[in-house]
């Protein structure tokens, strides 16, 4: 396929989203632990799917206007404000599977339904959402869907249906070469983090919206409670004019070299 | 029945992540009353049978060289097929960079239930529940598995290796391997440096040091203790140090056993990079800088002054 023709093919992109307690929260459980106390908490989009993954695919749509970009959720109506603002960024419709699970299969099983149906070209998530931390779906909707994935990348780029995209590996990166349609986890690097204008603001009000029900899958996991870590004993403070001490207690104390 | 543990590779080395995993492994494999087994993927130079110092009954090895590289669709459809033939109903990865790439594929494709980032061995006695991190290391999540096959990625740096002694078996497993769809171009290793996610130590510098041009006493220092180097997110964004080495809640994340921090004050961003350092040790001027409330050891005092002081005792104590 030449870059000309793809270009009249109409690319379709679609980008998940997922929606956290923002980074300052407190962090504290209710109902014997067994609950997330969400009183008082902001939501945000998650970090990484908004400042990675989306800006991403909104500056692929920018240099090809044929573009299709569409976002996806997985929760129930009250992740609507989250969706709303990340349409305020830019894309053209939101979907949200009206389901909410904390088992990474079960959501990813979800969004590789939309994706299947959808026929997309590129799927892009971030590395890991800020409140379950399982760098998980990316990889399970590319499976399930039957396609390859890259993850954690740092660098996207794409010339007609070939992506070259940076992947972080253990003391450096790796430069991988693949063909559409492919699943990309994004984190720092693949974007700049982008502010919402007035216009863009305005315009996610009118944007579609659409609700799916859930397809029929089980959940694989269950969390059965949540802790707290134990409470840091307290800083020791040193003198600055006794960095000696410093070095023994580290070493005879601490143990750490 | 048995436990199987991906034993990822490098260039034909084992890595030390893999180590963790395998001790992992063999502790669950013990709480189960069974063996643990791993898995090699692709040809390797390291000896295999070693890896049964960590407790290791069987090493499998599919010594195909399309499994040299990295393809996770390729990988997972190995990975799955290998549990298959060994009958694993436990699978252990670690949760580093291969393991984020492969762990929910495979979990995917053989719909078994992962727990992605455990800190502790399961507990067997009601179910089969694993301890990780959630909140970005501001809390623990236990969480039980409910399928029939189990999938654990372990958090690097979380869990201690054990070497027990022994020799393992190497057999050669027969699968079909797919052809990578995935090329690799190149690999840009950042040379002659400790790996951040990999690092014991970790030193790290903030907008303290006033600039790029003062991280000599950074690197002697991290020289000194065979540390890494790091920094927080406004030395990466004002390019003072590369992106690579900014820790914190959009950076990388980090578990080192020693993580010091100079001229940092510590943003609740940054700690969600850092907290599960098993010690942490704050040089900052401001005594009211956050940083010290996080921290086990602290001095208040000028970077300037105080970190040259510090390489030069630990030279000392180092001989």
């Amino acid at each position: 396929m030449t870059i000309e023709k793809f270009k009249n093919s109409q690319m379709k992109i679609l980008v998940c989203v997922s929606k956290t307690p923002d980074t300052t929260s407190k962090i504290a459980f209710t109902n014997g632990n067994t609950k997330f106390d969400e009183s008082g908490v902001q939501w945000i989009i998650n970090p990484y799917d908004e400042w990675y993954a989306l800006v991403r695919a909104l500056e692929l749509k920018e240099k090809d206007a044929a573009t299709t970009l569409h976002l996806i959720t997985v929760g129930g109506a009250d992740a609507e404000p989250i969706i709303r603002k990340a349409l305020a960024l830019g894309g053209d419709e939101a979907i949200r599977v009206n389901a909410e699970s904390t088992d990474s299969y079960y959501i990813a099983s979800q969004i590789a339904a939309v994706a299947t149906e959808g026929g997309y070209d590129l799927i892009l998530t971030g590395k890991e959402t800020i409140d379950y931390n399982g760098s998980s779906i990316g990889g399970m909707v590319a499976e399930l869907v039957g396609i390859p994935y890259v993850s954690l990348a740092t660098k996207f780029e794409l010339a007609g249906t070939t992506a070259t995209i940076n992947r972080e590996i253990e003391g450096g990166e790796e430069v991988d070469e693949v063909s559409l349609p492919i699943v990309v986890s994004c984190q720092k690097g693949v974007a700049e983090q982008r502010i919402p204008n007035m216009r863009g603001i305005m315009a996610a009000r009118t944007k579609p919206l659409k609700v799916v029900e859930p397809v029929a899958t089980e959940a694989l996991t269950t969390v059965v409670s949540f802790e707290l870590p134990p409470a840091k004993a307290g800083v020791k403070l040193v003198p600055a004019d006794n960095v000696a001490e410093l070095v023994r207690l580290l070493h005879e104390e601490a143990k750490v070299f | 029945m048995s436990v199987l543990v991906f034993a990822d590779q490098a260039e034909g080395h084992i890595k030390k992540s893999t180590f963790e995993a395998l001790t992992y492994g063999a502790k669950t494999a013990a709480l189960l009353g069974t063996t643990a087994e791993a898995l090699v993927l692709g040809t390797v130079s390291d000896d295999l049978t070693t890896l049964g110092k960590y407790g290791i009954t069987k090493v499998h090895q599919v010594a195909n060289e399309t499994l040299n590289h990295l393809d996770a669709q390729v990988y997972a459809k190995a990975i799955a097929d290998a549990v298959t033939a060994t009958g694993a109903t436990v699978v252990i990865f670690s949760h580093n960079q291969t393991g984020k790439a492969i762990a929910a594929r495979v979990a995917a494709r053989i719909k078994a239930g992962l727990v992605a980032g455990a800190i502790a061995l399961p507990e067997i006695t009601n179910g089969f529940v694993v301890k990780k991190t959630v909140f970005s290391g501001k809390a623990f999540a236990n969480v039980n598995i409910t399928s029939a096959i189990k999938l654990v990625s372990v958090n690097p740096n979380s869990f201690h290796t054990a070497e027990t002694g022994g020799t393992a078996e190497v057999s050669p497993l027969n699968i079909t391997v797919d052809a990578a769809k995935v090329t690799v171009a190149a690999v840009n290793k950042v040379s002659g440096e400790v790996p951040l996610t990999e690092a014991e130590i970790v030193v790290s510098g903030g907008r303290g040091l006033k600039g790029p041009e003062n991280w000599g006493m950074i690197e002697d220092l991290a020289h000194t203790l065979h540390a890494a180097t790091a920094c927080s997110r406004p030395v990466a964004d004002t390019h003072w140090r590369p992106h690579h080495e900014h820790v914190g809640q959009t950076g990388v994340q980090i578990a080192p056993n020693l993580y010091i921090a100079i001229g940092i004050s510590g943003a609740i961003q940054h700690l969600a990079g850092v907290n599960r350092s098993k010690v942490i040790v704050v040089i900052n001027k401001d005594p009211e800088a956050p940083f010290f409330k996080a921290a086990d050891y602290g001095i208040v005092g000028d970077a300037f002054e105080v970190v040259p002081q510090l390489t030069a005792e630990i030279r000392k104590l180092k001989g």
